[in-house]
């Protein structure tokens, strides 16, 4: 079973989001869809100051095995992105929830938070697809 | 629920994600395959290739047999124990599978043993093609399901094997030269290998085959998954039958003319006619390298190459190269195809060179 942690929330394309409380958040891709993937060679994201909408693809997944879209979870503005993918894309796959972040937004609206999945839900979505 | 080799429960012990593999259940990798990847081009890994199919082929017409079955030509192995990387082709050229053949027994006696290694996701229309092929020869053909096959690859793979073994064993690994294997009691020991590395492949009875995984893993060689198998061929520039070539394509546009025996003239192997025809009307295509050399992403099968306005090739194998840092791929493009061509990749296109595989082979990049 993959690691889940119940601080954070999440989407069904199975990317995580933690709520920084300060109207931002920090945004990366869950143990599961790492361990989907396989190795990560290559991570494109989107640049400081682009804005995303909520269900936008902003950027792409490159494994061993695939190329996978990242989709913005929230709306906003991209305020971070974590440039040590650049050189150590296996981050994402021995620290997805850490280190292996990718980005970092501010929203344009908050209550969009209240439309994500929590641990429980998010678990229940994984195993519906498995 | 799919065939399990005799080291299945030890993959799962070691941590393996098991996939299905021709309908075998067969270890992806153990954690991570880039990784395993490095430790073949750096040190040693072991694969466990025991799905593969061992078929002895026997009778006084053996060679007879052989020569007329494969694109390659058996005459060429002049020496016991020595290996040749064939072709199957059916009668218009069609590649059916590829293939090595070891000589068993000393050349030219007669009632000559060779062993015929084919691919496990061909193995029954290749049993059934050999079989059709026999017609009234004396040949027997027996299958040996109770062998262990395990591929043992990297610098440090020779050493560390003969480390496990008796000091017979190790004094024939040291009379081994590359494509040559030698027997020893039921064990069968080569030093062939599907990574551009050094290393052995070593036919076993299945009541030894755990015992001597465990040996191998207690001298430090790594475990090693599909994944890594496959990332590792392509920088080698081998084959894999099925996206490099399969049964609608000849060898002469699969970079395996040199598998081809035209001489003697006389000899008559199935598929002769037909390649004939291909190489007097000029061959139209062949199978090349791309390399990725700048920019982001991964070239995979299925995507177009793009050489000109009006013409396309496409890649039959692609990923990223652990070795290199960037991706490479085999691709079929147009004969007159120059250094450099484009790639549709996710709805943009991406240049790439044209290279002559191999890419890497000895841990160092090869190609220019």
């Amino acid at each position: 079973m993959s690691n889940i942690p119940n601080e954070l929330r999440y989407v069904a394309s199975h990317e995580w989001i933690r709520d920084e409380g300060d109207g931002t958040v920090t945004i990366g891709i869950t143990d599961h869809a790492q361990d989907l993937l396989g190795d990560v060679v290559f991570v494109e994201l989107p640049e400081v100051g682009d804005n995303v909408s909520s269900g936008d693809d902003m950027g792409v997944v490159e494994s061993v095995k695939a190329a996978s879209d990242v989709y913005a979870p929230l709306s906003g503005e991209v305020v971070a992105v974590n440039e040590d993918l650049e050189e150590s894309p296996e981050l994402v796959n021995s620290d997805p929830y850490g280190d292996g972040w990718f980005i970092r937004l501010r929203l344009s609206d908050v209550a969009e938070l209240d439309d994500l999945l929590d641990a429980d839900g998010y678990a229940e979505h994984c195993e519906s697809e498995s | 629920m799919g065939n399990k080799t005799i080291l299945y429960t030890q993959h799962v012990a070691m941590g393996a994600k098991m996939v299905d593999f021709g309908g075998w259940d067969m270890p992806l990798h153990y954690g991570s395959q880039v990784e395993e990847h490095h430790r073949v081009r750096q040190q040693s890994g072991m694969f466990d290739v025991s799905h593969m199919t061992v078929v002895d082929v026997t009778g006084s017409d053996a060679r007879d047999y052989l020569r007329r079955l494969l694109c390659n030509d058996v005459a060429r192995l002049k020496q016991k124990g020595k290996a040749l990387y064939s072709a199957m082709l059916h009668e218009q050229g069609g590649v059916i599978d590829d293939l090595i053949v070891y000589l068993m027994t000393e050349p030219g006696v007669s009632g000559e043993w060779y062993r015929v290694v084919v691919n496990c996701a061909t193995r029954e229309k290749d049993l059934r093609w050999m079989s059709d092929q026999v017609m009234k020869m004396d040949v027997a053909l027996t299958e040996q399901p109770d062998l262990a096959m395990i591929a043992i690859q990297g610098p440090q793979a020779i050493d560390q094997v003969k480390s496990v073994l008796s000091p017979f064993r190790q004094n024939l690994i040291d009379q081994l030269k590359p494509f040559q294997g030698q027997e020893s009691e039921g064990w069968f020991i080569a030093r062939t290998g599907y990574t551009g590395e050094d290393g052995l492949e070593i036919m076993l009875p299945d009541d030894e085959a755990e015992a001597f995984w465990q040996l191998l893993a207690e001298a430090g060689v790594s475990p090693c998954g599909l994944g890594a198998r496959d990332t590792l061929r392509l920088e080698a520039g081998m084959n894999l039958y099925g996206q490099d070539m399969d049964e609608t394509v000849s060898p002469l546009v699969s970079n395996m003319g040199w598998v081809v025996a035209w001489e003697p003239s006389d000899r008559f192997f199935v598929g002769r006619e037909p390649l004939e025809a291909e190489k007097t009307a000029g061959v139209k295509f062949k199978l090349v390298g791309l390399a990725m050399e700048t920019g982001k992403g991964v070239l995979r099968q299925g995507q177009t190459v793009v050489i000109d306005e009006e013409n396309q090739g496409y890649i039959t194998s692609g990923g990223f190269s652990p070795t290199l840092g960037y991706a490479v791929a085999l691709a079929r493009v147009p004969f007159a195809t120059g250094d450099e061509a484009e790639v549709e990749m996710r709805g943009k296109r991406v240049k790439v060179r044209v290279v002559k595989p191999p890419f890497v082979r000895n841990g160092q990049k090869v190609y220019s």
